[in-house]
């Protein structure tokens, strides 16, 4: 699926400084049973966001209105787990548009990728000082410049730059996806099966 | 001059259709499986482009995540997940691709149905939605899992681009001790990486744990690879793979099997072929396994105690967040500790030999009273051998029902649910907090822990009752 380009983004981020965050708690197995795409923010961390009773849990950050933003900033090891693209599309689908952390799971990075959500891995250092200027200013602003590759903390003007292969960055710049590169070679993909035995 | 290949970089060079420079690899799949849950948000994406399954004969589709394990002949009451079956069964339809749905003779857990069918083959690339792919590396296949964006890729183009992974090897000798099994070598070594400890990696698994292992084994250890964070794992084919794989439906024959054999006795990893990391463990040192924690890397030799934060590295948040859930306390034995459910079954241990093992434990034994138990083939093969082996008299006696094959509560997508607080010893792969169920406290073990749980009603040694039998 197509989606918006991706360039400069500038604005507050969610801090959630829990390492391990596995894709079942981004998005319950119980949300999975729809057949389309849309409406899996509204269960975004969903029991670590309301009780049973789905009243609020108060002391989750996504409940705490002080936060906001389109980045969301996260632990060690962020997405580990089950391979459901799905925890991407909550994440999407909730508004964020890129999530940081010091370490990404394999598959959740790529989900991401694919789905139109920056994935920005930084140093544990770094990742250290996002969250103590959130924590200092709710209102802190990040900077995350995909052409340039670098992610700034606007009031202290500390600066990081990310990695990301040049094909994934033009994807991202231009709002293209996998799909429309593969579809572009089919003949040569074609060939290439004839020789492949079943 | 040939320069010196890994078991991955064979299989993986030998499906690259185009190199993107400084970008991803256009690789070619060979077979591709597909189930209700990741799959139909795939199949209209090919819709809105108006696109066609490109080779629907390399593609097989069940249904196993969410489905029921009781009254499978019945309509499915859930309406959602009704609604994804039938999606699936007119999907595969509409496209010419086999489905093997509830009720069919070869319907059951996508990992286990795969391999039962020679659809899983040596130095093929197979996908599927579905983290635990990494199961089909057992037989020298590259196998892992992609997100729905790769299964419309791989569904209209029978590829998907990514980067080469780093490549891994872990090598283990020694002969194992009694009880330990599989599942507790594959805890093992995730307790020692941390559950991020392969990210970016493939993984080999090399020495003479491996090359002991049975096939069944092998799809176990492969099965775990991802809960490291590894991209997949992978063993060579030996002798026994090719016994295994021989005869099966979609396995090569006559001549074309030949030829196979031939290229397939080539996939090892050269003598001289160098690693990104290389992990060696010494097997005889590992005892039965249990987890205690909320990541499968929260596991302990089932004697010892919980680890205290300070031993561990970092994370100590993470950690009292984790043992909270559980409430559990550091410094805490794991022997003793009550339990009220148990869980037989997943493409990590739902296969016969994970049935033959719980038998072993609980014959002659009856089930404790507390214990509410759930034991559930991976597949119809599996249930049929279960009846035929005469092992289904051994659990009835026992106090056990067996249920009808599927995910079940290694996701608990379906009625299966462990409820709130409740302890259950699973033989699954993810004790993540509120995997098995909202609130549901997991431990992974082995069968033989989980059986030993289900007759004594807490965290048992099974060596204490093997013990008892022999003494
Ligand atoms: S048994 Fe569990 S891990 Fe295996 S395919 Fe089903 S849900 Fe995935």
């Amino acid at each position: 699926m197509a989606y918006d380009k991706f360039k400069v983004l500038t604005s507050t981020a969610v801090p959630l400084p829990i390492e391990n965050v596995d894709t079942d708690q981004i998005i319950p197995a119980r949300f999975l049973k729809a057949t389309e795409r849309t409406g899996f923010g509204d269960n975004l961390f969903r029991d670590w966001r309301y009780h049973p009773d789905n009243s609020p849990k108060e002391h989750f950050v996504l409940n705490n209105p002080i936060y906001s933003g389109k980045i969301l900033v996260g632990g060690k090891n962020f997405g580990s787990g089950s391979s459901r693209e799905h925890a991407a599309w909550a994440i999407y689908d909730y508004g964020f548009r890129c999530v940081v952390s010091s370490f990404f799971a394999d598959i959740f990075r790529n989900n991401c990728l694919n789905i139109g959500v920056l994935p920005v891995q930084i140093s544990a250092d770094f990742l250290q000082k996002i969250f103590e200027a959130i924590e200092a200013s709710p209102q802190a602003q990040l900077t995350i410049d995909l052409p340039a590759q670098t992610i700034t903390i606007n009031d202290t003007g500390d600066t990081e730059s990310f990695e990301i292969n040049h094909y994934k960055k033009d994807n991202m710049l231009n709002g293209y996806d996998d799909i429309d590169y593969l579809l572009s070679m089919k003949g040569e993909i074609e060939n290439f099966a004839k020789d492949m035995p079943l | 001059m040939s320069s010196k290949k890994t078991l991955f970089d064979k299989v993986w060079d030998a499906h690259v259709v185009r190199n993107i420079e400084n970008g991803p690899d256009v690789l070619f799949i060979d077979r591709h499986l597909v189930h209700e849950v990741t799959s139909p948000v795939a199949f209209l994406g090919l819709k809105n482009r108006q696109s066609k399954v490109l080779y629907p004969n390399r593609t097989f589709a069940t249904a196993d995540h969410n489905t029921p394990t009781r009254n499978q002949h019945l309509p499915v009451k859930d309406p959602l997940s009704a609604n994804q079956l039938r999606a699936l069964e007119e999907n595969a339809r509409e496209h010419g691709i086999p489905y093997w749905g509830l009720g069919h003779e070869k319907n059951g857990i996508v990992h286990v149905i795969g391999p039962e069918n020679g659809i899983t083959l040596p130095g093929a690339t197979i996908v599927c939605g579905d983290s635990h792919t990494s199961t089909h590396g057992a037989f020298g296949a590259i196998a892992f899992g992609i997100g729905t964006s790769e299964v419309e890729m791989v569904l209209s183009t029978q590829c998907i681009m990514q980067p080469k992974a780093k490549k891994m090897r872990i090598t283990i000798d020694g002969s194992l001790n009694r009880a330990v099994t599989p599942k507790d070598v594959a805890l093992y070594i995730i307790s020692q990486l941390s559950t991020s400890g392969a990210t970016g990696y493939f993984v080999e698994y090399a020495g003479e744990v491996f090359r002991n292992m049975s096939m069944e084994g092998r799809m176990t250890v492969c099965n775990l690879s991802i809960e490291m964070g590894a991209r997949g794992g992978m063993i060579a084919p030996d002798d026994k793979t090719f016994a295994y794989i021989k005869g099966r439906e979609y396995t090569p024959k006559g001549a074309a099997w030949d030829t196979a054999m031939e290229y397939w006795k080539t996939l090892q990893t050269d003598e001289d072929a160098v690693f990104d990391k290389e992990v060696v463990f010494d097997g005889t040192k590992i005892e039965p396994m249990i987890t205690y924690g909320t990541n499968p890397g929260m596991g302990i030799g089932i004697s010892l105690g919980i680890p205290r934060a300070e031993s561990l590295e970092g994370g100590v948040a993470t950690y009292r967040k984790s043992l909270d859930y559980m409430n559990f306390h550091e410094g805490d034995a794991m022997l003793g500790k009550k339990i009220d459910f148990v869980f037989l079954g997943s493409c990590t241990n739902g296969r016969i030999e994970d049935f033959r093992a719980f038998a072993e434990i609980v014959k002659g034994r009856k089930k404790a009273d507390h214990v509410t138990a759930w034991l559930v083939p991976g597949s119809h093969r599996v249930e049929e051998a279960i009846k035929d082996e005469g092992i289904l008299d051994i659990l009835e006696e026992a106090g056990f029902e067996l249920r009808e094959p599927g995910c079940s509560a290694c996701l608990a997508m379906n009625d299966d649910k462990i409820p709130t607080g409740k302890y259950a010893v699973s033989t699954s792969n993810r004790n993540f907090e509120g995997r098995q169920g909202p609130g549901a406290r997991t431990l992974l073990a082995s069968p033989l822990v989980a059986a030993a749980a289900a007759v004594t009603g807490k965290v048992t040694d099974p060596r204490e009752l093997l013990q008892l039998e022999t003494a």
